[in-house]
């Protein structure tokens, strides 16, 4: 359950979010309330002799990983370079945190879109989009997450989240987004 | 060739004003020196109403953006004649004009325009002594055999941009032997991303006027094709979160959905006989190509193979498609027989070949060419085998050709904007088409409308 909470506070927090403003009006009133949450609790003026402050708790290792893993899950985003479709090692934390997590919840779906940069045809792009979304759909069956918990859809080079056309923008457009 | 080019750009500037009601703003970005010079003189006002739409400027900016045509700039004109008559065949001919066209426009009561126009053969009326009675073989004749195209027509104000396109193409089909495909369309895709919603599929008359908008939506259009008849679009949506191919009439805004397959559905091509539609599914794993009946839904599949197969496009006779694949590890383009399904391979130039389409003579291959990481609009003559990149501006791609296989639209980027951009099937004669508003995407040239 805890879990589960740091889990939405964690996808409204991603920049995607923005993008899906409009047809997200659900998660929106639950961002509001998650991540206002902790900020609240200011601590009190000081106009006491004393001040008290909190000490760390002691995480056990399940909840030290757990945490973890709720921090990798941040990052929902997979990068690809030119006209490639294969998942790189530098992403294989983010998924296996993923991917653990559809696993213990496998009542939880995830959307992955695949998206190009604007370069080609709009057309072959939707294809290269495709794939990229599908690497990483094999790459999370690849750990156990059931086919029935992933659905795909290709947007091309329709969505791009930079549309400066510099090097820069297009590596930010080659991506795979999660959404759960 | 410079003195020309600032003319042109002069006679654009002063019809600038009145070009206001366009989305699409037509500028020209090379002109040509080998364009043949006409005259297309203002019609005359035979009683000072004036119509809504200067039919002479249409005309000479159709002409003109043929890349064949270069009308002569108003002030070198040495007469404004308003009929055949009148015309000074000697002025002309000295001037270098080989054709003028003339006409007038007089209001009928009921608000509606009676239009007339001539186009003269500015060599022929010189021979022929301008109709006017001369001997030959030693006998009085009167021939006025120079008036090459005619026509008279009640025109209502608002159809007046369409007659003109209708002048010009008789004027084309007279000079050129050449049907003109100016009374047409084109359909492309608007987007504004930070709008509340963002794409709009929007049909205009080929030169970007009378743009109407026939859906809008919060998630991406793709791909809108034309109907063999010019009355549908077929098109992609992703309305449901999910890629659909649509059926729309665009008089009626009837729509019907055509496949909801799991994963790709696009790329959709009407066959020519308008029975058909070519497209690209990966329901069976990944990117074929496939046909499906309109009428019964039945789906014939033409490509299986494991590589991305896509952006089908009919040859004229509906005997083959062509199509994009990364069977030879880049994208090329490939030829498919459909009765055989032998598959052949066309492209062999530059790093990648994408979204080819056949010429309406079938001679032609028309596509985007990838050489040294550049995306260009290229054509390559299906006999010869031999490429001539067209363009050379930056990440051109969806080139669709006029049905007279004369112009090519085309999407590209214009500073950090996508626009839509036209050039010469000989690559002589490039123009833009900056929106108003947004980036402006997959652009389709209807077929013939009448």
């Amino acid at each position: 359950m805890r879990l589960k909470d740091l889990f939405k506070g964690v996808v409204v927090a991603l920049p995607l979010f923005v993008l899906m403003a409009c047809s997200t009006t659900q998660e929106d009133s639950d961002a509001t309330a998650t991540t206002s949450g902790p900020s609240t609790e200011v601590v009190e003026p000081a106009d006491e002799a004393a001040e008290t402050s909190v000490a760390e708790p002691v995480l056990t290792p399940e909840q030290e990983r757990e945490l973890q893993q709720a921090e990798l899950r941040k990052q929902h985003i997979i990068y690809f370079e030119f006209d490639k479709s294969d998942v790189q090692n530098r992403f294989a934390d983010i998924l296996d945190a993923h991917a653990a997590y559809l696993r213990a919840n496998t009542q939880v779906k995830v959307l992955i879109e695949g998206h190009a940069d604007e370069r080609g045809t709009p057309e072959y792009n939707i294809a290269l989009s495709e794939r990229r979304a599908k690497a990483v759909a094999m790459y999370l069956q690849g750990l156990g997450v059931l086919d029935s918990q992933i659905s795909i859809v290709a947007y091309g080079e329709e969505k791009p989240v930079d549309t400066s056309r510099t090097e820069d923008a297009f590596a930010k457009n080659r991506r795979a987004v999660l959404v759960y | 060739m410079k003195r020309l080019l600032i003319a042109t750009l002069g006679i654009l500037l002063s019809f600038a004003s009145s070009w206001s009601f366009a989305a699409l703003e037509i500028v020209i970005t090379e002109g040509m020196s080998e364009a043949r010079p006409v005259a297309v003189v203002p019609f005359k006002s035979l009683d000072g109403k004036v119509p809504p739409t200067d039919l002479a400027e249409v005309v000479a900016s159709d002409l003109r953006r043929s890349g064949r045509f270069n009308p002569v700039d108003i002030q070198q004109m040495p007469q404004t004649p308003s009929s055949s008559t009148e015309v000074n065949f000697e002025a002309w001919a000295i001037l270098g004009v080989e054709a003028v066209v003339v006409g007038t426009t007089r209001m009928q009561p009921d608000g509606n325009y009676v239009v007339n126009y001539e186009l003269v053969d500015v060599i022929r009326g010189k021979e022929l002594n301008g109709g006017k009675p001369m001997l030959k073989d030693r006998k009085l004749v009167e021939d006025t055999g120079f008036v090459l195209s005619q026509g008279q027509r009640a025109v209502k104000p608002r159809q007046m941009r369409q007659y003109a396109h209708l002048i010009s193409d008789r004027v084309f089909l007279s000079l050129t032997g050449q049907r003109g495909a100016f009374l047409t369309r084109i359909a492309y895709v608007v987007v504004n991303h930070n709008a509340k919603v963002p794409f709009q599929l929007m049909v205009a008359d080929y030169d970007g006027y009378n743009e109407t908008p026939l859906v809008r939506s919060k998630e991406p259009i793709m791909s809108p094709n034309w109907s063999p008849d010019g009355k549908k679009l077929a098109y992609v949506t992703f309305e449901k979160r999910k890629s659909e191919i649509y059926i729309q009439d665009i008089y009626t805004a009837k729509r019907t959905k055509l496949t909801t397959f799991e994963g790709i559905n696009g790329a959709p091509q009407w066959s020519p006989d308008g029975k058909k539609i070519a497209m690209v599914l990966s329901k069976d794993g990944n990117p074929d190509i496939y046909v499906m009946d309109i009428e019964t839904k039945a789906l014939t599949r033409v490509t299986n193979h494991r590589a991305i197969d896509t952006e089908p496009s009919w040859s004229p006779d509906g005997q083959s498609l062509v199509f994009t694949s990364e069977r030879g590890g880049k994208p090329q383009i490939y030829r498919v027989h459909l009765a055989t399904g032998k598959v052949v391979r066309l492209t062999f130039d530059g790093e990648m070949n994408l979204g080819g389409s056949i010429s309406p003579s079938g001679e032609e291959l028309i596509m985007v060419n990838r050489t040294r990481g550049r995306y260009h609009i290229a054509k390559q003559d299906l006999t010869s085998g031999v490429m001539q990149v067209l363009t050379q501006t930056r990440l051109d791609e969806s080139p669709s050709l006029a049905p007279n296989g004369s112009m090519i639209i085309y999407s590209t980027l214009h500073g950090q904007r996508q626009v839509l951009g036209m050039v010469s099937i000989d690559g002589r004669f490039k123009a833009r088409l900056p929106a108003a508003d947004g980036e402006v995407r997959a652009p389709a040239w209807s077929p013939y409308l009448y």
